[in-house]
């Protein structure tokens, strides 16, 4: 049994005597294990609980704050919130859309980079707010967002040498 | 001496039950609709009451046979005194209530409602596969919508997925209705697809986003006869057909499937139920096979395969209880969700299979021809066969035994492409060595056929004596569980039918937990079999479902050649070729295995 196998096993052995109304507080927490929701752990949730996958997967995509790809080395969480939209969030995601050619939800192949959008980070004075591994860029444009993708790349060929 | 007997309750009256729908007298109360007294049954829903009564409500997300959704609230009527609108394929009739069904408010209501479906529906009727079938279609039509009065783009990109080689998905023709989802749970229990998503977002889809084909789909098709547009539809192949047609090289066969003959009529706009098959024949040949064949030979040769394997089982022991294998997504199923129970599915192909075998090496030698220029067409009531004739186990050498099927819609579409009038066309007779037939094989097409001909068949071998009845009650109508004792010979059989896979879960269950009274099971994916499969015609109901079925038997009833051991090239086949059943031969060409699947389940 592979480690991450393990974790949610001792995770779902906790919710035993729960049924399938445990299923949120099931996901949030193997979120929180593995960063993220596997194919194999939603496989072995539904076993134990009786649930198809696609049923997991269906519940489990209808709230934002579910993930099924691992962050990337520098993940980017973009406010959706409404300060954030009027000041130009929406251009500021499909910037970085385009800069990182990930969709929110994503990491790139190489690891390198994933997207999130989230509802309001609660820091509307900043608008429009980004965070980049939880630190905060306040009053992002599309032109800088280039830029803090540049940096993030060079920094890591950097830390590589 | 064979006794039959009933396990559950007197079959006549099941099939009596079937036919009129009455179970029990309900308590009746009185209503009124648009100013008419009707009569309703306490308890059920106003929606049940209209149609009964023949008053027309318009549904989307309604299904016959399963909880109502209320997802959409086009078949909104009004109560009056209420003051509101409820939707009446999930509010119950009360005593005294007074319905409006086409007040200006419902029509209001309604318009509103199709035009709201179709502010994000893409202006594609003409390109269309549904068009003309398309209930969203027929909606706008009927409710005068006749310009766009709402815009809003899709919030998501969203891409045709066509990774299955049945079906293919186009999300943006989808309206949410939700049926797909609820016929794949409900009645299949496969859940291979889902809502993904939220509010604008939402879409249906299987687990992770991928392709269907990643997805635990056992390719049944039963949510694209569900869908109300053209956001499902089956692979076509009708172009690679007609290319093969347009070549000289090839020889172009086609078989025809069981099911096929007693519901195309309904591609044609003529009445359910009738059976078309010589006009069909002549059809095929017009659009220009070389070759016409009957899939319900090689369902003959089924049974005496499967027959023999189930005598053998028996006698030495075998695993039992044996499951049949000749519907393609039960297989799939069997293999993604019960692979502990693949030692008890016959080794035996499919009939399509046996005669895609058959026809490139028996027929080919025959005819002096080589496999490679042979492309062998099936017409299937199916679109699992599309998937079944690309496995690689039906393959030899490279050359799959089937090159294509079509579904009894694309064969529709390909008649009237070529503009041929199958209500006037002559009959003709299919072609020889495979085109004879016994009614046992053709009842292969509804559920409990397949055992019916086995019993019939079993009898023989077993007593050297024909069964008296051949019509055998118990095994017929549209119950999904069907289930039968039987004393052969003195040999004890119980023996179980299962249409619909949400009924196959619940017998293997059994089977695991332990019960141990049965020794033949046939299961069949489609809920009444082959006749209600996933490539039959669009928009039938219930009601065509038991015309196809009773077409069926009414070719039995007639029939001069009802068992299978006694088809005349069945037996030649055997003395000229393949020797005996499960003989060396037998075993290469007509026998197969199978492997376990991982797929999200
Ligand atoms: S799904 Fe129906 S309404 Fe939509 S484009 Fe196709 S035929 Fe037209
Ligand atoms: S083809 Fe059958 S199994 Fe596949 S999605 Fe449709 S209903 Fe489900
Ligand atoms: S694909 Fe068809 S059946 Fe499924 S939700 Fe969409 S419109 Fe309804
Ligand atoms: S048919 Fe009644 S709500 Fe959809």
């Amino acid at each position: 049994m592979s480690e991450n196998a393990k974790k949610v096993g001792a995770i779902l052995d906790k919710y035993s005597h729960a049924g399938r109304d445990a299923l949120i507080p099931i996901l949030q927490e193997i979120q929180e294990a593995l960063g993220f929701l596997s194919k194999d752990a939603i496989a072995q949730t539904g076993k134990r609980l009786g649930l198809p996958a696609s049923k997991i997967y269906g519940v489990a995509t209808f709230y934002n704050q579910f993930r099924f790809q691992p962050k990337g080395r520098h993940h980017i969480t973009i406010c959706r919130g409404t300060a954030c939209h009027v000041k130009g969030s929406d251009k500021v995601l499909d910037s970085a859309c385009s800069t990182l050619k990930l969709q929110p939800g994503q990491t790139s192949r190489d690891r390198m980079f994933s997207l999130e959008t989230v509802a309001c980070m609660g820091a509307c004075g900043l608008a429009p707010v980004i965070t980049i591994n939880e630190e905060f860029n306040a009053k992002v444009n599309p032109r800088k967002i280039v830029r803090l993708a540049q940096d993030c790349k060079e920094h890591s060929t950097e830390e590589k040498k | 001496m064979v006794c039959v007997c009933l396990r559950r309750e007197d079959a006549e009256t099941a099939w009596n039950e079937l036919d009129t729908g009455i179970t029990e007298t309900p308590k009746m109360i009185g209503i009124e609709a648009d100013g008419r007294a009707i009569e309703a049954k306490a308890g059920e829903t106003i929606l049940t009451a209209l149609r009964r009564e023949g008053i027309h409500v318009p549904t989307l997300c309604h299904m016959e046979g399963l909880e109502p959704s209320g997802a959409c609230r086009l078949c909104v009527v009004e109560i009056e005194g209420a003051g509101g609108m409820v939707p009446a394929c999930s509010y119950p009739v009360a005593d005294g209530m007074k319905l409006k069904t086409c007040s200006t408010r419902v029509l209001e209501a309604r318009k509103t409602i199709v035009e709201l479906l179709l502010s994000n529906h893409p202006d594609d009727c003409l390109y269309c596969v549904r068009s003309g079938k398309c209930d969203l279609q027929n909606l706008a039509v009927d409710l005068g919508v006749r310009q766009r009065r709402y815009q809003q783009p899709r919030a998501i990109r969203q891409e045709m997925d066509v990774s299955s080689p049945s079906i293919v998905r186009d999300p943006s023709k989808c309206i949410l209705c939700g049926r797909c989802v609820r016929v794949c749970e409900e009645v299949q229990s496969v859940s291979a697809i889902d809502f993904v998503g939220r509010g604008s977002r939402a879409q249906i889809g299987p687990a992770f986003g991928g392709g269907l084909n990643l997805s635990s789909c056992i390719n049944c098709g039963q949510c694209i006869v569900v869908c109300p547009t053209g956001a499902l539809a089956e692979k076509s192949n009708v172009q690679d057909v007609l290319a093969a047609l347009a070549d000289p090289e090839k020889t172009v066969v086609v078989q025809h499937a069981p099911a096929v003959s007693v519901s195309l009529a309904e591609e044609a706009g003529l009445k359910p139920g009738s059976d078309i098959d010589g006009r069909m024949v002549a059809a095929l040949r017009r659009v220009g096979f070389d070759w016409v064949f009957d899939t319900s030979f090689t369902a003959d040769l089924t049974i005496m395969e499967e027959g023999s394997e189930l005598v053998e089982r028996v006698k030495t022991g075998g695993v039992l209880p044996m499951l049949t294998s000749c519907s393609p997504g039960w297989i799939k199923f069997v293999e993604s969700f019960y692979p502990d129970f693949m030692p008890n599915v016959s080794t035996c192909k499919s009939p399509q299979q046996m005669m895609g075998a058959l026809i490139k090496s028996f027929f080919a030698e025959r005819e002096k021809l080589d496999p490679k220029n042979i492309v062998s067409v099936s017409i299937m009531p199916c679109t699992a066969k599309k998937f079944e004739c690309s496995r690689p186990e039906m393959s030899n050498n490279y050359t799959p035994d089937v090159d294509y099927v079509l579904t009894t819609r694309e064969l529709g579409q390909l008649i009237r492409m070529f503009g041929l009038d199958l209500s006037g066309l002559e009959p003709e007779a299919a072609d020889s060595p495979f085109g004879e037939r016994s009614s046992a094989g053709k009842i292969f097409g509804a559920s409990g056929g397949v055992m019916e001909a086995a019993v019939r068949s079993a009898h023989f071998l077993l007593t050297g004596k024909e069964l008296e009845e051949l019509r055998i009650q118990p095994l017929r109508g549209l119950n999904g569980v069907k289930e039968l004792r039987a004393n052969i010979g003195g040999v004890e059989i119980g023996a179980a039918v299962v249409s619909g896979l949400g009924n196959a879960r619940n017998l293997l269950d059994q089977v695991r937990a332990g019960r141990d009274d049965l020794h033949f099971i046939e299961v069949m994916t489609c809920p009444g079999g082959c006749i209600a499969g996933g490539g039959q015609p669009i928009g039938a109901d219930s009601d065509a479902a038991r015309l196809r079925m009773k077409s069926l038997y009414n070719i039995d009833q007639e029939a001069q050649l009802r068992v299978s051991h006694k088809n005349p090239w069945v037996i030649r086949l055997y003395e000229e070729y393949l020797g005996k059943p499960l003989g060396e031969k037998s075993h290469k060409l007509l026998h197969t295995k199978y492997c376990e699947r991982d797929v999200p389940v």
